[in-house]
Parts: structure tokens; sequence; C-alpha cells
């Protein structure tokens, strides 16, 4: 196949797939199996598209015209590349970890969860190999919609008030503010494609600039930036493996991904570093970080603590934007990646504790550790992943991202990231040290309790190793990311 | 030979059909009269849209006699592209209408709803086609009350006070329209559309030709249900037929807004209207109070069909709006919308026509998890629904853009947040009846539904297929909706 076809194709099956899971609704084991197939040959298509990526080529597809100045089109580059090797390869372990936990909890329409879900994914593709903002918007819309009945996919009153808060607030802001921004570039730069440098250097004044950078930042509303971060709290009604993937890597990540896309591709970081117009940026997104950090101390339900770590985590990549110089690119970026890893091992972990004790809150797993070894070794492994401690991948990110806040002499910032990890540490490490030490709680005694089903064990040990391979082969990211054209 | 009459036969076709629908007298015959002509329609105004967008307007003087002293229909782009619209959606709606028409209209009075549809019909494509004011009239006048006709003859007794009420309001409108007519005729000395154009300029300051204006617009404003003078769209919409309000909610406030269209930038002008007199401050305040007040009251009602009559006053604010900003793109964005919102639109109340052929309700509350027993036919709302709020992929997404880029460009920024503040709203709306179809468990009324029949089904799914296609590949409409503007701004001189 060319390498056109080929990112064609890496939207279309999930696409396909999700009309074949439809399909196949009366055999559970070939539905199931669909889901896998399809995630195994999207993942072999988006492996083939990275050989072409790192021998230096950029495949890209026509410009398709809806209407005079209204394009849709593809185009790979290095940071899409980066998000959609992540989404296509945790897709494959998260289809693993599904079946297990939904057949675990006897969930009901299961069809209508693996339909929405490849639909997902689809658009996750979609967003992470658009050619402009347009065709980003269009995959990031779509990516809401589809996630929206994964959301209140237990349609009882709290799953449907959780998807409420969802739907309003990420269609809200998109619509509020990421459009308005994007019609506003499209009249001042007479373009929306994402090209190297950026498309309004010298065509927009420091206000304009500042004004549009806030609409995008506000805007991208899944990119959780406080005050429009409550979305995703809402969303941790959802069964887990939608909080793993979607809410932890798919959905967030494409938030942080168009304010990266956004920053490099369309400011350009040489003309925000120039104007300055980005500062009020690093403050407010490190001052989203530190609030989303204490509120996850105070949080007892173990996903909203997750989800309140995922609100602090993904404010290190809008601050990795803000900061606009390379090196701080490549921090961010490579953190959308080590933070996928870590979080979505700390939900599947979640989840089997729910599967297998039915347990949702930190204060009742004193004790559990004896009884589920394997899934708190994980969950230790990841949650210091996240820190930022070696011997874990994490670590690599919030090192290239403090030598960013470093070369843009933002020294603050650097205290900022230390004092953000020593409250991750205490909001993440006491879980696993109360599973192991702690005094078992009264009833039922944990001897009822066994470790979750085995597919989703292999989920969770297969994402728990991608953190330490991580540590010791971060080459592979660096290489891809280092090929990103800031000029 | 035939294609030199085509604009006549556009008119005078869908009368013959209701005189023999009323004379067949038995329903099913009149049904396939009115399908016949129904079906014949496009095709015409297809053929004279492809002929004036080749060769530029179409004069046709009716009977042979030359214009100015008789009646001229005179076809350009815009209305061409009006006569498509309506008739498609005629086209479209008819094979739907056999059966819902059968389950809410009495057997004796079925011949009469196709009668009174295809005259109905008729007056639309009339008003649309013909360069004569007084025509124009005469047709507004056929339009209106044949519509009057197919509001009351709802099942609920409710929609003869609805009826009751277009008429006196209506009436009003009309009266209104004919006395500017009067007046234009007194100043100029013809009733031709492009004549008086011609004749206008040398006296627009004077004192009649302004009242001819403000009594025009006024006039018009009432029937295409500009806020507030939409009071009685509401309920008009909510008690007819589930077929006529399909059909009226596309074709009969669209026809209107094509009226107003022509007198504001063909006969007066571009320059006298909007930069002479403060004509754009004015519908921009009323716009906006109809994308906000429309659709906040929208939110709070429990009928869904009268729920989606408060969102075509909110949506016409839209298309008043791009008249307003009165440059390219913004009145590109306007007629692109007409036509957008009609096709979403008549999908939408077609769903509505196929869940009260069910259940024989479309209040909020007995649509309880009706989803599950009417997939496709819900399927199909949320879609239609994604398009009135403007996702990108649907044709509502066009239209905005395109409405936004022109506020921007008349230097208006605040206006593209009105525009997407609205939307907002829309998803509460939408929203809340997504809600309760698909996420509550399966109520009383909604044990027994299932999708409808086909020929209800394909007329709705065709429309909601249209609304995906026209924002995905939306290079027809705009293009035609851009060469309308461009005429519109030019003038007739």
């Amino acid at each position: 196949m060319t390498p056109q076809a080929l990112v064609i194709a890496a939207i279309l099956i999930p696409f396909a797939g999700a009309g074949l899971i439809a399909l196949m609704r009366r055999n559970r084991n070939v539905r199931d199996a669909v889901t896998l197939v399809t995630a195994l040959a999207l993942a072999g298509v988006v492996y083939l598209i990275l050989g072409d990526v790192l021998e230096g080529r950029a495949p890209a597809t026509g410009a398709f015209e809806i209407a005079p100045g209204l394009e849709l089109g593809l185009a790979v580059e290095p940071l899409g590349m980066l998000f959609a090797c992540i989404a296509a390869s945790l897709w494959i372990v998260n289809s693993i970890y599904s079946i297990g936990y939904m057949r675990g909890n006897n969930e009901p329409r299961q069809t209508i969860f693996y339909v929405c879900f490849a639909i997902a994914i689809a658009s996750t593709i979609g967003v992470a190999f658009s050619a402009n903002l347009l065709t980003l918007f269009l995959f990031y819309e779509l990516l809401t919609l589809s996630t929206y009945p994964l959301v209140t996919h237990r349609a009882d009153e709290e799953a449907v008030e959780g998807g409420r808060t969802y739907l309003i607030l990420l269609l809200g802001t998109s619509t509020v503010l990421f459009l308005p921004a994007i019609i506003g570039t499209a009249l001042i730069a007479g373009t929306l494609d994402f090209t190297p440098g950026g498309i309004l250097a010298g065509k927009a004044s420091g206000l304009t600039i500042a004004l549009l950078l806030a609409l995008f930042m506000f805007g991208i509303g899944k990119a959780a930036l406080m005050p429009f971060h409550r979305w995703l709290p809402a969303a941790m009604v959802a069964p887990t493996p939608v909080s793993a993937l979607l809410h932890a890597v798919a959905v967030v990540k494409a938030g942080v991904f168009a304010v990266m896309k956004v920053v490099v591709y369309i400011f350009g970081i040489d003309l925000l570093a120039a104007s300055g117009e980005s500062e009020w940026l690093v403050y407010v997104a490190a001052a989203s970080l530190l609030t989303a950090s204490v509120v996850a101390l105070t949080k007892d339900n173990l996903k909203a603590r997750l989800a309140y770590s995922t609100v602090s985590q993904l404010a290190y990549v809008v601050l990795a934007a803000a900061l606009a110089n390379s090196l701080a690119v490549v921090g961010g970026s490579m953190h959308i990646a080590m933070h996928a890893v870590g979080k979505i091992t700390l939900f599947f972990c979640a989840g089997a504790i729910y599967t297998a004790a039915q347990k949702t809150e930190v204060s009742e797993l004193s004790g559990l550790g004896r009884a589920m070894p394997f899934t708190f070794a994980a969950f230790f492994v990841a949650a210091l992943s996240i820190v930022g401690l070696p011997p874990l991948g994490g670590v690599w990110s919030k090192w290239y991202l403090a030598l960013g806040a470093l070369d843009a002499k933002q020294f603050t910032m650097v205290a900022v990231l230390m004092v953000s990890s020593v409250l991750s540490l205490a909001y993440l490490l006491p879980i696993p040290f109360k599973a192991f030490f702690g005094k078992p709680a009264d009833n039922p005694g944990p001897s009822a309790i066994k470790e979750a089903p085995l597919p989703c064990l292999i989920a969770i040990g297969l994402t728990a190793i991608a953190c330490v391979v991580l540590f010791f082969f971060p080459t592979p990211v660096l290489e891809l990311l280092e090929r990103i054209d800031v000029r | 030979m035939i294609s030199t009459h085509l604009p006549v036969l556009q008119v005078v076709l869908p009368l013959l059909g209701a005189v023999l629908c009323a004379m067949l007298h038995r329903g099913n015959w009149a049904w396939a009269v009115a399908l016949v002509v129904s079906w014949t329609m496009p095709f015409i105004a297809g053929s004279l849209l492809l002929q004036v967008v080749a060769d530029g307007p179409i004069s046709y003087a009716i009977g042979g006699w030359s214009p100015p002293w008789g009646i001229e229909y005179r076809v350009d782009v815009v209305n061409a592209f009006v006569l498509v619209l309506v008739s498609s959606v005629g086209a479209v709606i008819m094979p739907y209408a056999r059966l819902s028409v059968a389950s809410e209209i009495a057997p004796e009075r079925q011949a009469w709803f196709y009668a009174m549809y295809l005259l109905c019909l008729c007056g639309l494509l009339g008003i649309t086609i013909t360069d004569d004011a007084f025509n124009a009239f005469v047709f507004l006048e056929i339009s209106s009350l044949s519509a009057y006709v197919l509001i009351a003859l709802g099942r609920d007794r409710r929609a003869l006070l609805a009826a009751y009420q277009y008429l006196i309001l209506g009436t009003i409108g009309a009266t209104f329209y004919v006395i500017g007519v009067g007046l234009l005729y007194t100043m100029t000395g013809t009733l031709n559309l492009v004549d008086i154009a011609g004749r206008i300029d040398a006296i627009e300051t004077t004192r009649p030709i302004l009242a001819a204006l403000a009594f025009l617009t006024v006039g018009i404003s009432l029937k295409l249900a500009l806020f507030p003078l939409h009071v009685w769209l509401p309920n008009a919409y909510a008690y007819a037929p589930s077929v006529a309000t399909a059909f009226l909610a596309a074709t009969a406030t669209k026809v209107a807004i094509y009226l107003l269209l022509r007198f504001f930038f063909s006969v007066f002008g571009v320059g006298f209207v909007f930069d002479t007199l403060p004509v754009t401050t004015i519908f921009l305040a009323l716009s906006v109070a109809a994308m906000f007040g429309a659709s906040i009251v929208a939110v709070f009602q429990d009928d869904v069909k009268r729920m989606l009559a408060y969102s075509s006053v909110a949506q016409i604010g839209y298309i008043t709006l791009g008249i307003a900003l009165a440059n390219q793109t913004g009145l590109t964005g306007g007629i692109v919308h007409l036509f957008n919102h009609a096709i979403m639109k008549s999908a939408l109340f077609l769903v509505l026509g196929a869940v009260f052929y069910r259940i024989g309700s479309v209040k909020i509350q007995e649509l309880a998890g009706i989803g599950y027993r009417m997939p496709i036919t819900m399927g199909a709302f949320v879609i239609a629904g994604l398009g009135i709020i403007g996702t990108p992929g649907t044709a509502g997404f066009i239209s905005k853009w395109y409405l936004a880029l022109g506020a921007l460009e008349a230097g208006d920024w605040w206006i593209v947040f009105l525009l997407v503040g609205s939307s907002v709203i829309s998803i509460l709306y939408i929203g809340r009846v997504v809600e309760v179809v698909w996420f509550r468990p399966v109520g009383e009324a909604a044990k027994a539904a299932s999708d409808p029949p086909n020929s209800m089904m394909i007329p709705a799914l065709v429309l909601v297929a249209a609304t995906v296609y026209f924002g995905i590949d939306a290079d027809l409409t705009v293009g035609v909706a851009a060469q309308a503007a461009q005429t519109l701004l030019e003038g007739l001189k």
C-alpha cells in the first residue's frame, strides 16, 4: 500500500471494526475477537506508517474541499505519529482488559460499548493525523460524541448526570471558544494548515495573539485546564476500561495533543517566545497543576483521585506548550506518552480491584495487597512512573520539562515541578502501602478476594512492564520527537 | 418546446393537481395525484436552476403578454435555488404522507388535505417564481389560506385555535404587504419588480417609499416569523398534522425570507436599505433576540414538536442575521442556512411524525426509552439534532461557519460569540430529548413501539443523509448560495 493509503486505512479500520462488531452482536466471542483483530490490524498499519516517518517521509493525503475555504486533509508528522502509536498500542492492551472486565462484571449492552469504543479510537487517530485545524476539530467533536454513550453506559441517574456534565462542558468549550478561535485564525491567516513555524507570524498583533491563545487553550476543553476540568471527574462513572483508555489516554491526550499542535504549528514557538504572549499561560497551567494535585489528595474515591491526578498531569503538557521552546516541546510531547502508559496501568488496577473486590474507595483498600499482590505491585510501579522516579519512564519527560523551564528562565516553574512531584507522591503511594501493610478491613475477610480475571492481569502486566522499558529505552521516542520541526 | 414553458408549469401543475384531488375525493387517489405532481416539481426546478446557472436569468411572459402589461415570471439563481428547495422537500415528504395522513386525518378529509397541500405548494412556488409584486400577493394568499386549512386539519382540537390565530396574524401580514405594494405602485406606476427597481433610485428618499419599505418589511416579517412576530408559529407547528408541519417548517417561512431578500436587495437596493436606514441594527437585534429567546423557551417545552417549533424561530434568527450582515460571506451563510435548516428541520419533524404514528404522542415524558424500541428513527433524530446544533460534519456547521466568518469580516466579532452561544442552548434542548429517549428505562407508552414502515422511514433517512452529505460536500449548496448572494448584492440594475 502507498503511504497515503495507509494513513486513510488507519482511520477506516476502526470504523470498519465498529460496523463489524455491530454485525457480530449475536455471538459475543466472535464480537470480542473482532475488537481484538481490529486493534491488531490498526496497530500494524500505524507501525508501518511509523516506519515511513522514521525514514524521514511525511505521508499526507491531498486536501478534500468541503466548500470554498473549508478543507479536510490528513498528514502525518512526528508528534501525531507518537500519539497514534500510543493510542493504537494501548487499544490492544485495553481490549484484552475490556473483555475480562466487561465479562467479569456482567455489564449490559456490551456491543454498543465496543462499537462506540472503536469509533472513539477512529476519531483519536483522526485527531492525530489531521493536516489542518478543521479536520482536527471534526474528529475532536466526533470523539466527544462517541464517548458520551460510554460515559452514560450504566444509564442510571448518576451516569446520566455525569454524561450531561461531560457533554455540556466539552461541547460547550469547543463550540464557544475553540470554534471562534479556529474561525478567527482562518480569517487572519487565510489557512488552517498545520505548518512548521506557524501560520500567524507577521499577521497578528500581540493582543490578537494573546486572545487567540486564550480561546484555544480554554476552548480545547479536553486538555482539562482549570476551570474547565469538571468533565473529567464526571466521566469517571463510565466503566473502568473507558476511564483507562479514553479518559487517561485517548480523550485527554487528544486535548493536550491539540494544544501542542496549535502552539507548534499554528502559532509557532518562536512567535510565542518572542512576543511573550504565552507567559500568562505558564502561570495558569502551574496553578491548575498544583490545585489539581491538592484536590487529588482530598479524594477518597480511587477513580476520582486518579482523575484529578490526570488533570494535574495534563497541565504539565500545557505548561510545556506555554514555555514555548524546543526542549519543553520534547518534554511535553514525551509526557503524553509516559503519562499514558503510567495512568492506564493505574486505572487498570482500579478496575481490577473493583472487579475482584467491588471496592471503589481508597480507605477500603487496607490489607487488600495480600489478596491481590500482583495488582498492587503494578500499581506501585505505575505510581512511581507518574511521580517521575527512576527506573521508570516518567522520569524522562519531567527531565526534559525541567530543562525546558530552565531554558525559558522560568526558575519558579522548576520548583513547581518539584512540589507537584512530591504532591503526587503523597496522593499515590499511600494506596499500595496501605494495601500491603495496612490492617485488613473487618468484613468480609480478604480470603474471599482473589486477583481479577486473567485478561485483566495480562493487560496490567503489559503496561507496567512498558513503564520500566520506557526508562531504559526512551531513544525511539526521542528520535521521533527530535524530528518535530519547530523552526 | 416544453422546456420554454417550464416556469409556468412549475406553478400550474400543482394548481391543476389540487383541483383533481378535490374532485377525486378518495384519499388514496388524491395521494397518488399529489405524489406524481410532487415528484415532477424537482425536475422542473432542477432544470431551471441548471439553465440559469449556465445562461443567466430566464424571463417568461405569462400568456404571451410581454411585461410590464402582462405578468412576468423571472428565474435567476436566487429563486431557482428556493424552487429546488421547496419542490425537493415536497417530493421527499409525499411518500411519507400516505400512512401518516391516513392515521391522523379522517378518511373523508384526506383528499382535501392533499388538495390543500398542492395549493400550498402552488402558492409557495408562485411567490418564488413571479416577478410581479401583486401576483406575489395573490400567491401569498393562496399559500396562506391553504396553510390555515392544513393546520386546522390537525387531530388535536387546539389545531383549530392555532389555525385561527395564524389566520388573523397572517392576514395582517398580507394586508401590510399589499399596502406596501400599493404605495410602490402609486410612486412608480408599475408592479414589475425589475421595473420598480429601475425607477426607485430617483425617489427613494420620499416618504411613501419609506412607508412602503416599512409596510413590506413588517408584513413579510410576520410571514417569516421574525422574532417577535413569531407568536403564531409554535402553536401552528405543534398542532398541525405531522406532514403539514414538516412541509410548512421547511418551506413556508423560507419562501417568505426569499421575498424579503428580493425586496431588500433587488428592489430597494443594498445601499438604501442597509446604509441609509438602520435596518442592519434592527435586524441584528431581532435576530439575536430570536436566537437566544426562542432557544431558551425551547429548552422548557414538554411537547417535542413545540420545542422544535421554537427552535425554528431561533434558526430563522440565524438566517436573518446573515441578511443583516449584508456582505458576501454573511449572506452566503444566511442563504445556505435557509437550505440546510429546511432539510434538517423537516427531517426532525418527519421523525416526530413517525413517533406520533406509533405511540400517538410526542410529549417528552412519554418518549422515555423509546430509542431502544425505535432505534433507527431515534438515531435519525440524533443526527439531525446534531445538524441543528451545528456539529462539524453536518450541514448546520457549514452555515454557522459562513455566518461567523461573515460577522468577522464585518468587524463584528461579538456576533461570533452570540452565534456559538446560541448553539450551546440548542445542545441543551436536543440533549434533553436524547437523554430521555436513550438513557431512561423504556416507558409504558413506548413499550409497543417499533420503527415505522419503510415508506415513512426512508423519506426521513433521505433528509438525514442530506444533512450529513451537505456537511461534508457542500460545494453545491455553498456554491449556489454564494452565487445567489452575489446576484442579490449586485441588485437588479
